[in-house]
């Protein structure tokens, strides 16, 4: 293991976001503020508790695994993006890495991104609601291989993307949507029956799922298939990513 | 001397057919200076990648240092150091903090004491808290070469140090690349400029589409292919060669005086005769000089000999 090069490429890119502190902390951390207003305070309070729990508290798991997934992926994407962009990228294919370590390197600094935020999200949100986490050690565990598996997903997206168009496109088109209609700010149960079934299809439903249970011990689906969605996503990430390296897929000619 | 790098029957062949390198091999001596000078497109760049790694190879082996660069390449990669042609930096990183990436990239411990030697060498000592955004481009190419040289390889890859710089510029770069050949460091550099690699290389590798056409000590190459040119000024000027001359390999150079050329190595050069030969046409000479073709003359031959 070349541990020098892990660290180097995980500071490098930890400098990044210490150095745009306003774009990387800060504008996600006002954004979730403006939901917790919006939904929280000024609509939530017409709504009643969704099974027993306030809709302003509701929706906090919600909020966090919107932002978390989002940032995670164009983090990672954009941290792997950007050195094929500039070309800086040669240093990396003539250095004495890995492929692994690369990935290590851009996915941890990514998920560490993502969790910070998260962390910062959740300590928002005791200003607007009050908060009891049922599940603390399993909040934790969604939370870390949430940020971990939609890092690597985003680091396919940075591998694949040849421009800045691409590399929007799947966090506009197909995360984005994929949040609010995984049950962010509402419960499943809460739909005509033949959307229930639809969203069941919807792969962040069980993430959502899972954590909002690690918070307040109820689910839409099982615990189980939750952790099972989750592993499975991670699994055909790595799958994913290791058949680019073997291939060297849209790296190495 | 030990080879350092040994490139043998290395064919790249890239998707959708187009040869880059056919079948090249390559020896590189512990210490030297080589030059690859090659036409636009010839393949000196894609030598360069799949040596370091940064493209792959259809076929043939390729060792550094002795290890081999696919199934070794953690202990072959850290030997070498490369310079790309183009200014491929992170613009909004400090000189210090992307130097110290590098190193790190290369699985070297920080060592700050050592990268500030590096940039005082390269005269970037005072830019080392700069960003590298607001470096002159010639700044930024000193970058590039310390980031190369901050893990401390024993082989550096220059790919067309001096392309689009100034004569200045150009000048310190030469001198700096004989500092590092002073500090033991091999280096293969590619030009297009002949006058570079004459005025560096130890050995000159001419390489013209994907073929490694020759390779040879500078010197010998210009001894052994260098034509000599013999140039008689005459007074009245002549506008046409006598018949008597015929014989002779003559030209007429533009103020009406003759030019022989001979090849100094021939058992007999001629030129006794030759002059015998004038005097007796009746041509009066008003002065001779020589000419050794440059390794211009001699690459421009050869890549015209292979288009042919």
């Amino acid at each position: 293991m070349n541990w020098h090069a892990i660290a180097a490429i995980y500071r490098f890119e930890m400098a990044r976001t210490f150095r745009t502190l306003l774009q990387s902390i800060v504008s996600p951390v006002l954004s979730t503020s403006l939901y917790f207003i919006v939904f929280g305070a000024a609509i939530g309070s017409r709504i009643d508790q969704v099974e027993g729990v306030g809709y302003g508290a509701f929706i906090v798991p919600g909020l966090i695994m919107l932002t978390v997934l989002t940032q995670s992926t164009t983090n990672a994407s954009f941290g792997i993006y950007f050195p094929k962009f500039i070309g800086t990228i040669y240093e990396h294919l003539s250095a004495p890495i890995s492929f692994y370590e690369i990935v290590i390197g851009y996915v941890g600094a990514a998920a560490t991104k993502a969790l910070m935020i998260g962390l910062i999200i959740l300590g928002t949100a005791h200003f607007f609601v009050d908060l009891t986490i049922l599940h603390p050690v399993w909040m934790a565990i969604f939370l870390v291989l949430t940020c971990i598996s939609f890092a690597l997903l985003g680091f396919i997206i940075g591998i694949w993307a040849q421009n800045f168009e691409q590399l929007q496109l799947v966090p506009l088109l197909v995360i984005t949507p994929l949040v609010f209609l995984g049950g962010s700010f509402y419960s499943i149960s809460m739909l005509p029956p033949v959307w229930q079934t639809v969203t069941l299809f919807n792969p962040v439903v069980y993430l959502i799922s899972g954590f909002r249970w690690a918070f307040f011990g109820m689910a839409d689906v099982s615990i189980g298939w939750s952790i099972l969605a989750i592993v499975v996503f991670m699994g055909v990430c790595l799958a994913t990513i290791r058949w680019i390296f073997h291939t060297g897929y849209r790296l190495r000619s | 001397m030990a080879t350092i790098l040994n490139v043998s029957g290395v064919t790249k062949t890239y998707e959708g057919g187009h040869k880059a390198l056919k079948d090249v091999d390559l020896q590189i001596e512990t210490g030297e200076i080589l030059a690859l000078l090659g036409p636009n497109g010839a393949g000196k760049t894609t030598l360069i990648s799949v040596i370091c790694g940064i493209t792959t190879i259809s076929d043939g082996t390729i060792t550094v240092g002795g290890h081999d660069h696919a199934k070794d390449y953690r202990a072959a990669r850290e030997l070498i150091g490369l310079v790309p042609q183009e200014i491929n930096l992170e613009p909004f990183e400090t000189v210090m903090d992307t130097v110290r990436f590098s190193r790190g990239l290369f699985g070297r411990p920080r060592n700050d004491a050592l990268i500030e030697d590096i940039l005082k060498t390269l005269s970037l000592h005072d830019k080392k808290d700069s960003r590298i955004r607001t470096l002159s481009g010639g700044m930024k190419r000193r970058v590039l070469i310390a980031k190369a040289l901050c893990h401390e390889p024993r082989i550096l890859f220059l790919d067309e140090p001096t392309a689009g710089v100034d004569v200045e510029l150009r000048k310190d770069m030469w001198d700096i690349v004989a500092r590092l050949k002073d500090t033991g460091v091999t280096i293969i550099l590619t030009t297009h400029y002949i006058e570079e690699a004459e005025a560096m290389a130890d050995r000159i590798g001419v390489i013209s589409k994907g073929e490694i056409l020759l390779v040879e000590e500078k010197d010998a190459l210009i001894k052994r292919l260098g034509r000599k040119e013999l140039i008689i000024e005459c007074d009245p000027p002549v506008d046409t060669i006598p018949d008597a001359l015929s014989d002779y390999p003559l030209t007429l150079s533009p103020d009406g005086g003759l030019i022989y050329s001979y090849d100094t190595h021939a058992g007999s050069t001629g030129i006794t005769a030759l002059l015998a030969d004038l005097r007796k046409a009746g041509l009066h000479m008003v002065d001779l000089s020589t000419r050794q073709s440059s390794l211009e003359d001699i690459f421009v031959d050869l890549v015209k000999e292979d288009a042919a």
